[in-house]
Parts: C-alpha cells; sequence; structure tokens
C-alpha cells in the first residue's frame, strides 16, 4: 500500500481533472446532438424524398388500345399479348457495358439501343427499348438478369390486324411517338415508347383508341429486384369502335383492283357510310407497327408504287369524262342549254388555230344533253364548257364538293383542284386562256379529284342532291362504360338545283349502262346507273392501246350508283393506266355492286344492330 | 463486522442504474439488427448469435465485476504480450474480408484480437502509470510511447483503422489525465506539429486504397453515389429520412432494402435513427451520456490511481468509439470502421466492451472480491 499512497496526491490532481471530460463529454454530444438535428429536422424531408426515389421505380402500364371492328362486328383490330423490353436508368451501373449485352441479346445495333437510352426525357420514367421480342429472346433476358440490372421485361398488349393488308390504308398502323409529336400539346401526356396511331383510322381516331397509360410504383432494393408494388394506377383501355366498313366488301373491292394500282371507295349515298375503300398497292400494317430500321423505311418510302399512299382520299387524278355529271348539272342551271337543246358533234371543235378532238373519230352527229352524257360526247361538252366560260362551271364543281374536303375522318385528305382565273393567277401566277376552259369541260387539263370525291358527288346525285359526309366510324363503345354511342349521319350540303334536273341526268346515266360507253357494267341483279371517264395521260397517242408501255395509258374511270330508283350505294371506281373507264373500270364496279346487293339479301340491313351487339359481348375476349 | 462487509458487498442503486443502461443500450442494439436481418431466412440470424454473444458478455461483464481489478491488472504485461503474439498471428493465420486481415477463425466463429487489445493497452497503461510514480517525459511519454507502438503497427499493418486510432485515444487520454505538467504538453504539441508531415505521409502512405477513398469521400461525398462515397452518403439519408419521429420498426427502407450496407454493424446507428427518428436517437444519447457520466462517478471516487487510470482508459474508449461511430455515420468523420459499443453486431467487440464495463463496475465495489 506504499507505493498507492505515494500516487495519493496525482490520483487527487487526477480526480480534480475529471471536470474537462465531463465538460468534454458535454461538448462532443451536443455537436452530435446538434448535426443530427440538421440531418433529420433541417434536412430531414430532403433526405426522405432521397430516400424515396432509392426505393420506388416507376413503370408504364401501357393501355391496350380500343378494337376495331366492322359494321358487322368482324374484328379489323385487336392486341395481342407481347413480351417488349424497358430499361430503368437508374439501376443502370454500366451504360456501355449494358448496350453491349442487350444489342448481342436482342440482335440490335449498339447505335440503335444507345439512341433509346441516351434520349431526351424523364429519366425516372423506364426506357423501351424493344416490343415484341420473341419468347427466345425474354427467356434469355430473363435467365441474365443478375447481370443485367435495370433490365425489365413486361408482357404488354401489342396491336395486331387479323385481316393483314385487308384496309390497310383506312385502319393504318400504330407506333411509337416520335420526338416531334412530343413536343406537340395532344400529346402532351405521352412518354417515349408510347404508342400511338400514326395513319389512317388509328391516328385520326387515336384520342379515342389510346386509352390511358397506367403507372406501378414498385419498391426496388439495392440491386434493383422488384420487392414489392407500392401503387397501382391501372391504365384505362381505349374505346372499341365500329366502323361503317363491310369487310367482306372490302376484300371484294381490294380483290378486283388485284395487283393493279388504283381506287375504289363504296358509299351509302343515304348515310354517307364508307361501306368499302380501296387502295393499291397496300401494306400490312402489322409489319409497319413494328419498329423498323431506317433500311426499311427507305424501302418501303422509295417504293414507286407508293404502297403509303391511300389512293381513295389523297390520289388526285384528272376525272375526265365523269366531269361531265357535274357540267350537265351546270349547263342546265345556267340555261346555257336546255334539255332538248341540241349540237352537231362532227369529231372536233375548232377553237381558234387549235382543233379539239372528240374521242370518237367522225363524231356522234346531233346530240341532246342526255344522248352526250349517255355516249360521252366531247365536242358537245366543249361547246357547253366554252358558253358557261369557266367561273361557272368552277362555282358548280366546288357545289358538287370537288376542290373541298369531303371531310372523312382520314388525315391528310386531299381537295384536289378546280381551276379558274384566281386559282391559276395564284398557283401559276399566270392568266387564264380560253383553251383551257375547253380542256376543262371534259375533266381535263388542270382539274383534279380524288376518287372518294368522285363516289361523294355520284352519291349526291343519286341522294338527289343532298351530301352526307362520308362517315366512318358508326359507333364508340367506352371500354370503362361499356356505353356505346352511335354518331349520326351529318348532311354537309344540299344542292339547289331546278327540280327537273337530277332526275334527268340520273334517267342519262342509267341510259350510260343501258346504252351507252357502260354496257359492260349492265347486271341482270340490279340496275345500274353510272358514267365512265378516261383520264387522258398523253395527247400523242398513236396506235392501238395494247401497244402503248403501261405508264403512258390512261386512267380509267367510272362512277356509279345502283339501284337507280332507290340507291343504296354509290361507287367510285379508279384504275391508273388501265386504259378506258368503260372496259377496265365499269365491269370491277358491277362487280362490287352485285356483291353488296348479294350480301344484303342475305344478311339485310335492320341485323346490323345484333351484330354490333354480339361484337360488344365477345370482343373483350379479343381485348386482352 | 458482517453487516458492513455486507453492505460494501450488496449491490446497490448505482449498480442497478448501471447494469440498466448497459442493457438498455444492448437491447435496442439487438432491435435494430433484428429489423435488418430478421428475413434472413438462415437458421441462426445474426439477431439471435448478438442473444448468445450478449450471454457471454454477461459472463464476462459478471467475472470482471466480481474479481478484484489489483490482480487483474498484474496480468497486463502478459496479457499485453500474448495479444501481441495473437496479432502477429492474425497477419499471418488470419481471416480476410474486404481487403483486412482480422480475425482468427475458431470454429464458427472468428475471434478478433485487435478488440481484446483494446482493453489490455488499458490495463497494460493503467498498470505501467501506477506501478511508481514517472516523473518527467521520458517516463511520462516516451516510455508508454514504445508499449503502445508494437500493438499500433501490428493493428495498422491489418489494417484496421478504427482499432488503431481507438489504440491512439485510449494513449492520448492516458497522458492527458495522468497528470502531465504543462511544459511537456506544450513540447508534445510542439513536436506533434512538426512531425505531423512525416506522420501523415507515413499514415496516408501505408493506407490501403480503400481507406484513402473512404476518407477522400468525406470529403464529397455526393460526388458518386454509386462508387466511393456510396456508405456515408446512404447512411446520412437513412439517419436524416428517419425525420423526428421515424419510419418506425422494419419500416427503414434504407436498410430493409439493403441501400444502406453493414446495416447491422458499422451503420446499425443509421438503422436505428431511420427507424426511430430525432427522437429516438436523443434517447439513445442520453443512455450513453448517463453511462459515461456514472462511469466518471466511478473514477471520482476511485480509492487508488490504478483504478482512476483504468476507469478513464475504459471510458475514453468508449467514448471514443460512440462518438466517431455516430459522427462518421451523420456524415462528421470519414469512414474508419469503429463500431458502435453495445449496439454493432460482433462477438469480440460485445464481449470485450461488457468485459471493460465489469472491471468499470469492479473499481466502484474495491473490498472483497469472489474471484
Amino acid at each position: 500500500m506504499a507505493t498507492a499512497g505515494l500516487h495519493d496526491s496525482e490520483l487527487g490532481e487526477l480526480q480534480r481533472r475529471l471536470i474537462i471530460l465531463r465538460v468534454g463529454l458535454l461538448l462532443v454530444m451536443a455537436l452530435l446532438g446538434l448535426q443530427l438535428w440538421n440531418l433529420q429536422i433541417r434536412e430531414g424531408p430532403r433526405y426522405r424524398d432521397l430516400s424515396e426515389n432509392n426505393r420506388t421505380r416507376t413503370v408504364i402500364m401501357e393501355p391496350a388500345r380500343g378494337l376495331i371492328y366492322d359494321r358487322n362486328g368482324v374484328l379489323l383490330a385487336n392486341n395481342v399479348p407481347s413480351f417488349t423490353l424497358y430499361v430503368s436508368l437508374e439501376d443502370v451501373k454500366d451504360r456501355e457495358l449494358l448496350i453491349t449485352q442487350l444489342s448481342s441479346i436482342l440482335g440490335l445495333e449498339e447505335e440503335l439501343v444507345r439512341k433509346k437510352l441516351t434520349a431526351r426525357g424523364n429519366k425516372q420514367l423506364p426506357r423501351k427499348v424493344k416490343d415484341r421480342l420473341t419468347l427466345r429472346e425474354a427467356t434469355l433476358v430473363e435467365s441474365h438478369r443478375l447481370d443485367l440490372p435495370g433490365v425489365m421485361v413486361q408482357v404488354e398488349s401489342q396491336r395486331n390486324y387479323p385481316g393483314g393488308v385487308t384496309a390497310s390504308h383506312l385502319l393504318g398502323y400504330v407506333g411509337e411517338v416520335s420526338p416531334d409529336q412530343l413536343e406537340k400539346p395532344e400529346f402532351a401526356d405521352l412518354h417515349q415508347g408510347s404508342i400511338v396511331g400514326q395513319y389512317g383510322v388509328e391516328k385520326f381516331f387515336d384520342r379515342l383508341v389510346r386509352g390511358q397509360a397506367g403507372q406501378k410504383s414498385i419498391e426496388v432494393d439495392a440491386v434493383g429486384h422488384e420487392k414489392r408494388t407500392v401503387v397501382v394506377e391501372e391504365p384505362h383501355s381505349g374505346d372499341n369502335l365500329y366502323l361503317t366498313i363491310d369487310s367482306r366488301l372490302q376484300k371484294v373491292a381490294e380483290t378486283l383492283l388485284g395487283d393493279e394500282t388504283g381506287a375504289i371507295v363504296a358509299l351509302d349515298p343515304r348515310t354517307g357510310d364508307v361501306l368499302a375503300m380501296a387502295s393499291r398497292p397496300g401494306f400490312d400494317p402489322n409489319i409497319l407497327s413494328r419498329e423498323l430500321t431506317s433500311k426499311q423505311w427507305a424501302e418501303i418510302v422509295q417504293d414507286e408504287g407508293r404502297p403509303l399512299n391511300n389512293r381513295a382520299s389523297q390520289g388526285q387524278y384528272p376525272p375526265g369524262s365523269v366531269f361531265k355529271v357535274m357540267m350537265a348539272a351546270a349547263a342546265l342551271e345556267t340555261n346555257t342549254v336546255t334539255p332538248s337543246t341540241t349540237i352537231h358533234c362532227n369529231g372536233g371543235y375548232q377553237f381558234g388555230r387549235r382543233l379539239y378532238h372528240d374521242w370518237k373519230a367522225g363524231g356522234h352527229g346531233s346530240v341532246d344533253l342526255r344522248r352526250a352524257l349517255v355516249q360521252s360526247c366531247d365536242v358537245y361538252f366543249y361547246t357547253v364548257g366554252q358558253r358557261m366560260g369557266i367561273e361557272a362551271m368552277a362555282s358548280y364543281a366546288h357545289q358538287f364538293g370537288l376542290g373541298e374536303e369531303t371531310g372523312i375522318e382520314l388525315p391528310s385528305e386531299r381537295i384536289g383542284i378546280v381551276p379558274s382565273e384566281a386559282w391559276k393567277r395564284k398557283a401559276k401566277n399566270e392568266p387564264w386562256l380560253p383553251g383551257e376552259t375547253i380542256s376543262a369541260s371534259i375533266g381535263q387539263g388542270y382539274v383534279n379529284v380524288t376518287p372518294l370525291q368522285m363516289a361523294s358527288l355520284i352519291g349526291t346525285v343519286a341522294n338527289n342532291g343532298v351530301t352526307y359526309r362520308p362517315r366512318l366510324v358508326q359507333a364508340v363503345m367506352d371500354r370503362a362504360t361499356g356505353e356505346l354511342k352511335q354518331r349520326l349521319a351529318v348532311s354537309s350540303r344540299t344542292l339547289k338545283l331546278k327540280p327537273g334536273t337530277l332526275p334527268l341526268i340520273k334517267e342519262a346515266l342509267a341510259g350510260v349502262v343501258q346504252e351507252g360507253t357502260a354496257t359492260r357494267a349492265k347486271s341482270a341483279l340490279v340496275t345500274i346507273a353510272g358514267k365512265t371517264g378516261t383520264a387522258q395521260m398523253t395527247a400523242l397517242r398513236t396506235g392501238p392501246e395494247k401497244d402503248i408501255p403501261k405508264k403512258f395509258r390512261d386512267h380509267a374511270w367510272f362512277v356509279a350508283f345502283a339501284p337507280v330508283d332507290a340507291p343504296t350505294i354509290a361507287v367510285a371506281v379508279l384504275g391508273e393506266h388501265m386504259g378506258h373507264g368503260g372496259s377496265a373500270a365499269a365491269p370491277l364496279a358491277k362487280e362490287l355492286i352485285e356483291t353488296y346487293v348479294k350480301l344484303n339479301i342475305a344478311a339485310p340491313p335492320n341485323a346490323k344492330d345484333d351484330a354490333v351487339s354480339q361484337a360488344r359481348d365477345g370482343g373483350e375476349q379479343g381485348a386482352r | 463486522m458482517i453487516d458492513r462487509v455486507f453492505m460494501s458487498r450488496g449491490v446497490d442503486n448505482f449498480d442497478f442504474r448501471f447494469i440498466g443502461l448497459i442493457f438498455a443500450i444492448l437491447g435496442i442494439g439487438v432491435l435494430s439488427i433484428y429489423s435488418v436481418t430478421h428475413d434472413q431466412g438462415v437458421a441462426f440470424p445474426f439477431y439471435a448469435k448478438q442473444l448468445m454473444w450478449i450471454g457471454i458478455g454477461t459472463v464476462a461483464f459478471l467475472v470482471m465485476w466480481l474479481s478484484d481489478y489489483h490482480r487483474i491488472a498484474r496480468l497486463a504485461y502478459p496479457a499485453y504480450a500474448v495479444i501481441l503474439i495473437l496479432l502477429a498471428v492474425v497477419l499471418f493465420e488470419g481471416r480476410s474480408s474486404r481487403g483486412a486481415q482480422r480475425w482468427i477463425p475458431i470454429g464458427p466463429f472468428a475471434f478478433q484480437p485487435s478488440e481484446f487489445a483494446k482493453l489490455i493497452l488499458i490495463l497494460t497503461l493503467a498498470h505501467y502509470y501506477s506501478q511508481a510514480p514517472r516523473h518527467g517525459w521520458l517516463q511520462r511519454v516516451v516510455l508508454p510511447g514504445l508499449l503502445v507502438l508494437p500493438g499500433l503497427l501490428l493493428i495498422l499493418k491489418q489494417p484496421d483503422l478504427g482499432s488503431g486510432l481507438s489504440f491512439l485515444a485510449v494513449y492520448a487520454a492516458m497522458l492527458l489525465m495522468v497528470g502531465m505538467r504543462s511544459k511537456a504538453v506544450g513540447v508534445i504539441l510542439l513536436f506533434s506539429l512538426m512531425l505531423f508531415p512525416f506522420a501523415w505521409e507515413m499514415m496516408w502512405g501505408s493506407l490501403h486504397d480503400y481507406q484513402r477513398q473512404r476518407i477522400m469521400t468525406f470529403v464529397d461525398p455526393v460526388y458518386d453515389t454509386g462508387g466511393k462515397g456510396y456508405h456515408a452518403l446512404q447512411s446520412r439519408i437513412a439517419i436524416g429520412a428517419g425525420e423526428l419521429t421515424g419510419k418506425g420498426l422494419y419500416g427503414g427502407t434504407q436498410s430493409q432494402l439493403k441501400f444502406l450496407p453493414e446495416g447491422h454493424t458499422d451503420f446499425v446507428f443509421s438503422v436505428f435513427a431511420e427507424e426511430w427518428g430525432f427522437l429516438g436517437v436523443m434517447v439513445l444519447l442520453l443512455l450513453f451520456v448517463g453511462l459515461i457520466w456514472l462511469g466518471l462517478e466511478i473514477v471520482a471516487r476511485a480509492k487508488d490511481q490504478l483504478g482512476a487510470l483504468l476507469a478513464i482508459g475504459i471510458l475514453c474508449m468508449l467514448c471514443f468509439c460512440v462518438v466517431i461511430n455516430i459522427g462518421m455515420t451523420a456524415g462528421m468523420f470519414p469512414i474508419v470502421g469503429i463500431p458502435l459499443p453495445l449496439m454493432s453486431y460482433g462477438g469480440s467487440a460485445t464481449v470485450m466492451t461488457m468485459a471493460s464495463l465489469g472491471l468499470l463496475l469492479n473499481i466502484k465495489r474495491r473490498r472483497l472480491s469472489f474471484f
């Protein structure tokens, strides 16, 4: 204990120094407390946000697009489940490595994958890299999941067109929303990778058919694996569309055109319902709805047949003699002629120094209006046109819907050209030449129309002057409520003509088929009225038709309605470079009309409503 | 006489408070370990192992409490020699984990000599100072420094920066409290300042890459969230996200979803802070302050220099570990890998800490011993 005693003074001093430790302890603990106050109270909300970001990932749940049916409930566009590959950027550790891995697994170009991953946009939303993965690709990705942080394979519904090329221009196709589109307000609620309609009905009715995407917040762990679902906001499927077309008639129209280039439009003149709208060559929307490489795109766009062109509403052609239907009405209305006025045709019309030929060498002799239509006498209409003048002609052409939109619910409808002095000054900055009036009076020269306008025009005649706006969608079904909303037919225009004008023209058009230029459209099944047209491609024509190279041959027109007494169908047929309307186009119209009549005997129109409700019951299976 | 003996060896209110605080902190530790590892899906999860360590630690606590600390101190030099051998063995035979070789495998477990070395160092230094009066800076500073050096070097060689710093802290605390003359303090400070660049050079040069990175990222942890600053940032997010009241048990997404690494060991405080918030953290800090405060009472009541020095060494070590650990998880210090006493999972650390606290309480009851 002696040693201990020696240290007693030191022990005392040591115990006095304890105050240093006490103060030091409190000071250090206060500092810790202060730092914790800073972290948890002052900056707490910020760190809470950071921790939420750490753990949650947002996954887009793409909506199923609405289904598209024809007027009888036949499915034209549905959805099939398919695998889509997404990458959640937040979980990607080494982007370049991932690009290499993905491109080798999926067989994509590295540049393409890089573009998808580096595109501008919300970094918190997963990026769609590829859709329609094959089962093998999906399995491969899933089995390499641990080596591919941030990669997700999701099952989504993918657009499918069971009919393939059938009605392709009408239905259109879908595709990823483009960066340019994303800038526009109507696509504001979309994101990179969203599927939108890019053509046809899919595009025009996209807002209805698109549906609304849902979102799923999932909780992930530090490696990015899904642990549980936090919040689900279910997607809403798009609305179903019931089109006015009869897919059977549509197929017949497309078969009739076959490998030729051209368009066929069939309307119900009483409602404006588009019964068929064919354009050839066509495309397979199933292929176009996939992601195409720039090379595939170039092939389609540079195709000389321009398959992406909907010739029915976008093709513009000189109407040729079909124009005479409008001319006849204009001539009577402007009192240029009376039904009994006769004009002598000797096969040519001398104007100034130029002789305008009639299509029939030697001429038609003395013809009145009816006979001029039946025989399609050019000289009669040269004379009438010359007397009436281009301004009166243009005015009536507009009243018949030429140079105007028909208002069809398809994107990028063309309006053709109705020439006038004002038009020429504006378009070409040249004065109107008198000779141009003569060309215009038989639908040549600057006059340009679309097949749809022609169908609408002949439908207007058939319907005694009342034009209905061409209607493609007759009903829309709200998928959320199951409510079916009918869309009413809209009459857009009523011609104010003298009471005798249209009956006379209709009778003459019946004569065209009975005894005139379109006897090949004469049917044993139904009475047909119509008008042929041959749009000249070149004035330098020598020798027989078959010796002329195809691309220099004339366009063949035929417009028709049937039955003559109470028309239920109006048809316009255009065959590019198919030659004479009477020989090339008229038989196609006849065939189509006969098909329509047969179909409606087999299934009378009042069965229509049942078909819609049937489609509604069966539709849900197709939806998912 | 019998009565007085009974009274003196009796367990009084002070002991109850002291032991109560220890087990309160141990309980909080087990709860936090349970929270992060309860869904581990193994037969013997961490919280169960930790309970086992606490059991062994309790035995160590009782042994240290109920023996005579003078007799324990007499074993200090041989014990120090043994631990130096063990530290050397670790370097050659030890089990390594993440670039550090710190463990000697014993069956399914691993024994970490550097933890026990801390307690033995305290015993050794206290024994040295109390054996005879030490005069002059040679006896007071240099000789004990030479005692510390081999252990320190062996530990840094592993490398175990955390334990090495604890070693230095214990040495510094002892020096400060053993009553240096102000002149000696001045000389030490001067020398330290002069030697600092060289020491830094040596320190920095001997550090492993991961240690340098840890220190570097302390400067700017947001620089690279996926790499170097990951631990520091995730830990701060976890603590901060707890806000006032915390996310509740199992509610800590940072730890539950493994954004926070080492949630059951070095970062157990972050787990607790995320789940129990600022209020919980304050309670925990008060428990630690209370424990250390009671420990300082023991120093104040110590009857001899050995007891006082032992108690001070133990308290300084405890205090140092608590402050550095919480400070590093809260982003005040670099991540150095010091466990939080009584809370972090770990057999060696838990048993050693409990043994130290047993020894501390032993200093208060000084009459009779059962061992």
